[in-house]
């Protein structure tokens, strides 16, 4: 591997790791590339995008939006019982009423702009910070951690999601972190904890004995009567597979299907709890007794159950190893090199899940610092690279959400619990290169503006600016040519 | 009904009586080279485990009532005296009664672990576990193919599922603005790209395409299937986009030159909550793609197979919120004009509890890899040394399942 000299360093430090260069930003990272990164570290975590609602209070916006729906569906089934002579009545005064108050269009709007201002909030946050190191961190734990908006009602609460659980605890201590992620109302919701229920818990007792009395049991359909009532073990595997050991992590169904009765019990509140919306133990729903996971029996009672269990977790060096590598891979290399995993491994140990010795691991790591760029940016790096190059940031979800959706990174849906993919082979099709050169193309016209598109390359690449693409850009017949064929260049398309 | 579709009890006894299993019964039957390079084959992969018991329910046996409760189909579309398939499944039930469609009903690859993503990965590298390949079984399978005739690949969606990724540069479409591949900017590009072995390759590849969308897509003026509104009006414009996604993959694979394999996937089965409702509209949405595709082939549905296939099943329980948790073996569907009319593929395990998988899964009774390597024999004409070693590695005791064309 070559020695980077200071310049290239500087390039390194501002594309790989931190989220593509701002005018000007390359000066600052200069005089010590790594302390530049170093700088960003910090206990307190990271940047908050704006101001965002809380959870609970998504969660109540929510819960008013299916009343309002509810409520209209009655009113719907309530119209259409007159007699003939009377519809035709009805149907003349719902015509003259106004249109434009319709209340589930508006909570449903309210619903969506909330969720796109969240997007927004984080993409502007992403273009215009000068710590895009510590950007980069939290992006790649809120991916760690995905909550996706696959379910209408996630969608809303991913931002709080982030504000509340991740950001403040990407450079705390892993167990903390997630402690934070496996207990939020969002994730809960997300990977379908909230109505698991232990089958030998007072709760499920009380509504199998309820189904026996029921007045015409014997009438209802099989299936009624049948109603289970029980586990579901989707947020246990997903902790152990994706969150914490990996799926080669040693773990089998049993520990599985034994942690998710541990974590029965763990739900959020509903109408009847002081506190909708926010996470809540229920008692009467938790498996009683003593559970086993992975050799280790936890006898404690109630939630500390899962606490117990997830401390484990994330003490165990499959964690640091499966953790450390994924890092690796979303910062350095597709295939990252085995030193730079054993090192960060290392200082996880070391530090017993210290995030930020981890981060100061990984910007120390000489393997790092390869001037070979290896990874392909995803479309949501390659869009936020694109407007610190022009030194703008979005206005509005619309500027970023279609492009986004069109290269497969919609915002906020992630197609499964694993998060978006790190690897260029994914990215990297056919179509989602045509599709990039179409934006690239549609978003110079405004964003290069009167500027000398030659003087932008040098700004957003620096020493990594190839002689070839230098020229082709020295050739371009316009200044919005120009900055389309720096955003398309294998340099700046890479980091 | 039972002329389209023999009944099961038939074909395992004609099958008993021979002594042999159902899945080597036929002998391949090679096409003159001329009729082969027609050939089309179609994957779709059903991300997230979608649920063979609601597929394709088993409402003939006696244990489904019990163990499925309220997920229990009552209003399932009855295909023999023991199989139904999901109301949703229209276009599929239609195809069926023509004998243009059968279920694989206890199908599994490999893979134990229950997890979707080393499920899906050995599903899609063709592999006898995971992480031993990166390139997936389709792209090595037109590399073989594609050392006696010219055999191009298309997967439609914006990122490059694993099954297409390989050696052999393959095609990508999803629907979007055209673009002219003559303008001033590709050409810069291909230029500024010449040395580079990623972005050379695909742009070249993404503009060619372009050029065939045109006619390929001309005439289907459906939503974008990325367009999706809540509600019933929400459900009907998700329909129609899937019908012309469905549609646009079929326009290609009818254009002169186009490919003659194409892999599409479709996300969200994964249903551990409310899995009725979540079916209910996902199923509908892989009905009207296949419709699409159906429809849109035209003639060209005569030459082709479709493979319907996901990474893995659910538990045959119902867990504790209306749904299901992951399991093994799930429903495969097999559709196209070229598919021999036949009953279901492979055996029937039952849901007695004695025969479900570790007490909770339906148990596989295929090995997914038999089941690609029969349509790949015989329908494509792939070499069985290859799909022995090549195409699958270390697959040779996975044997391809016969007589399906």
């Amino acid at each position: 591997m070559a020695l980077a000299d200071q310049d290239m360093r500087a390039a390194i430090a501002v594309t790989r790791f931190g989220l593509g260069a701002k005018p000007g930003e390359l000066n600052e990272a200069r005089r010590d590339p790594q302390g530049f990164l170093r700088g960003q570290i910090r206990s307190s975590g990271a940047d908050q995008p704006g101001q965002t609602a809380s959870s609970a209070q998504r969660m109540a916006e929510f819960r008013d939006y299916q009343r309002e729906k509810r409520e209209e569906r009655l009113e719907k089934v309530s119209n259409v019982r007159p007699a003939a002579g009377e519809a035709a009545m009805t149907d003349a005064a719902a015509a003259k009423a106004p249109p434009a108050r319709d209340p589930v269009k508006v909570v449903g709007r309210m619903l969506r702009d909330n969720v796109g201002a969240d997007f927004t909030a984080r993409v502007q946050l992403a273009a215009d910070t000068d710590a895009a190191f510590r950007e980069r961190w939290a992006l790649f734990w809120a991916n760690h951690f995905t909550v996706s908006a696959t379910k209408a009602i996630t969608g809303t609460v991913i931002g709080p999601f982030e504000a509340e659980a991740i950001r403040p605890n990407i450079f705390g201590r892993f167990d903390d972190l997630l402690g934070a992620a496996e207990t939020h109302p969002a994730m809960l919701t997300y990977l379908d904890q909230i109505q698991s229920i232990g089958p030998d818990s007072p709760a499920a007792t009380f509504m199998k004995r309820g189904g026996q009395r029921g007045v015409g049991a014997s009438l209802q359909p099989v299936a009624l009567q049948r109603r289970t009532v029980g586990l579901n073990e989707n947020l246990a595997r997903e902790i152990m597979e994706l969150h914490t050991v990996g799926v080669n992590g040693g773990y089998n169904q049993a520990d599985v299907t034994e942690f998710a009765r541990a974590m029965t019990g763990l739900s959020i509140g509903g109408e009847r709890d002081a506190a909708y919306g926010q996470a809540v133990f229920r008692e009467q729903a938790h498996e009683p007794g003593t559970r086993m996971v992975m050799g280790v029996r936890y006898d404690q009672h109630g939630k500390a159950q899962t606490s117990a269990i997830l401390s484990d977790l994330a003490a165990k060096p499959q964690t640091a190893r499966f953790v450390c590598a994924k890092i690796a891979r979303h910062f350095v290399a597709d295939d990252p090199p085995p030193a730079l995993v054993a090192r960060l491994e290392a200082a996880w140990t070391g530090s017993r899940g210290d995030l930020a010795k981890v981060a100061e691991a990984l910007v120390s790591a000489p393997e790092a610092w390869n001037p070979r760029p290896e990874k392909f940016k995803t479309p949501y790096e390659f869009v936020v690279s694109s407007y610190r190059a022009a030194g703008a940031e979005p206005q509005a979800i619309q500027a970023v959400a279609p492009i986004l959706t069109s290269l497969g990174q919609k915002p906020f849906s992630a197609p499964s619990p694993k998060g978006w993919p790190e690897d260029a082979q994914s990215w990297a099709a056919p179509d989602a290169i045509v599709k990039r050169m179409q934006f690239a193309q549609a978003f110079s016209g405004g964003a290069v503006r009167d500027r000398d598109p030659k003087v932008l390359a040098a700004e957003a690449l620096g020493e990594r600016l190839s002689p070839q693409t230098a020229t082709a850009i020295a050739r371009a017949e316009s200044r919005p040519e120009g900055f389309a064929l720096l955003l398309m260049s294998p340099e700046f398309q890479r980091r | 009904m039972n002329a389209i579709l023999p009944t099961r009890r038939g074909l395992l006894a004609t099958a008993a009586g021979f002594g042999l299993s159902l899945q080597l019964m036929a002998v391949p039957a090679m096409a003159a080279d001329g009729q082969l390079n027609k050939r089309k084959m179609i994957v779709v992969i059903c991300r997230g485990g979608m649920d063979g018991l609601s597929v394709a329910p088993p409402i003939g046996d006696g244990e489904y009532q019990g163990l499925r409760g309220a997920l229990a189909l009552n209003d399932a579309l009855p295909l023999d005296g023991t199989f139904a398939l999901h109301p949703q499944l229209t276009a599929v039930y239609a195809l069926a009664k023509a004998g243009e469609a059968r279920i694989v009903p206890a199908v599994a690859t490999p893979d134990r672990a229950r997890s979707h993503f080393e499920a899906q990965d050995v599903l899609e590298t063709g592999a006898a576990g995971v992480y031993s390949t990166t390139s997936g079984w389709l792209n090595r399978a037109v590399e073989t193919l594609s050392t006696h005739r010219k055999v191009e690949a298309l997967s439609v969606g914006p990122t490059a599922p694993l099954i297409l990724r390989g050696r052999v540069q393959t095609a990508s479409w999803s629907p979007g603005r055209s673009v002219d591949a003559e303008a001033r900017l590709p050409l810069l590009l291909q230029d500024l790209y010449r040395n580079d072995p990623l972005l050379g390759p695909a742009l070249a590849r993404g503009l060619a395409t372009e050029t065939m969308a045109k006619d390929a897509t001309a005439g289907l003026q459906g939503p974008q299937p990325m367009a999706m509104g809540g509600g019933k009006a929400g459900a009907q414009q998700g329909r129609e986009a899937a019908r012309t996604l469905g549609a646009s993959l079929a326009g290609f694979m009818r254009e002169p030159g186009g490919p003659t394999v194409a892999a599409i996937s479709l996300d969200g089965f994964d249903s551990h909550a409310n899995q009725a409702g979540l079916l209910t509209g996902r199923l509908a949405y892989l009905d009207a793609v296949l419709d699409g595709i159906h429809t849109g082939l035209g003639p060209e549905w005569t030459n082709t197979v479709v493979v319907v296939a996901t990474e893995f099943g659910r538990t045959a329980r119902v867990n504790g919120t209306g749904g299901t948790d992951h399991g093994t073996a799930s429903t495969a569907l097999l559709l196209g004009g070229a598919l021999k009319p036949g009953g279901i593929v492979g055996d029937w395990p039952t849901l007695r509890s004695q025969a479900l998988y570790e007490n909770r899964d339906v148990a596989p009774t295929l090995d997914m890899r038999g089941l690609f390597k029969g349509v790949l024999a015989e329908h494509m004409g792939v070499d069985r040394a290859a799909l022995d070693k090549g195409v699958f590695p270390e697959s040779a005791a996975a044997r391809p399942v016969g007589g399906l064309v």
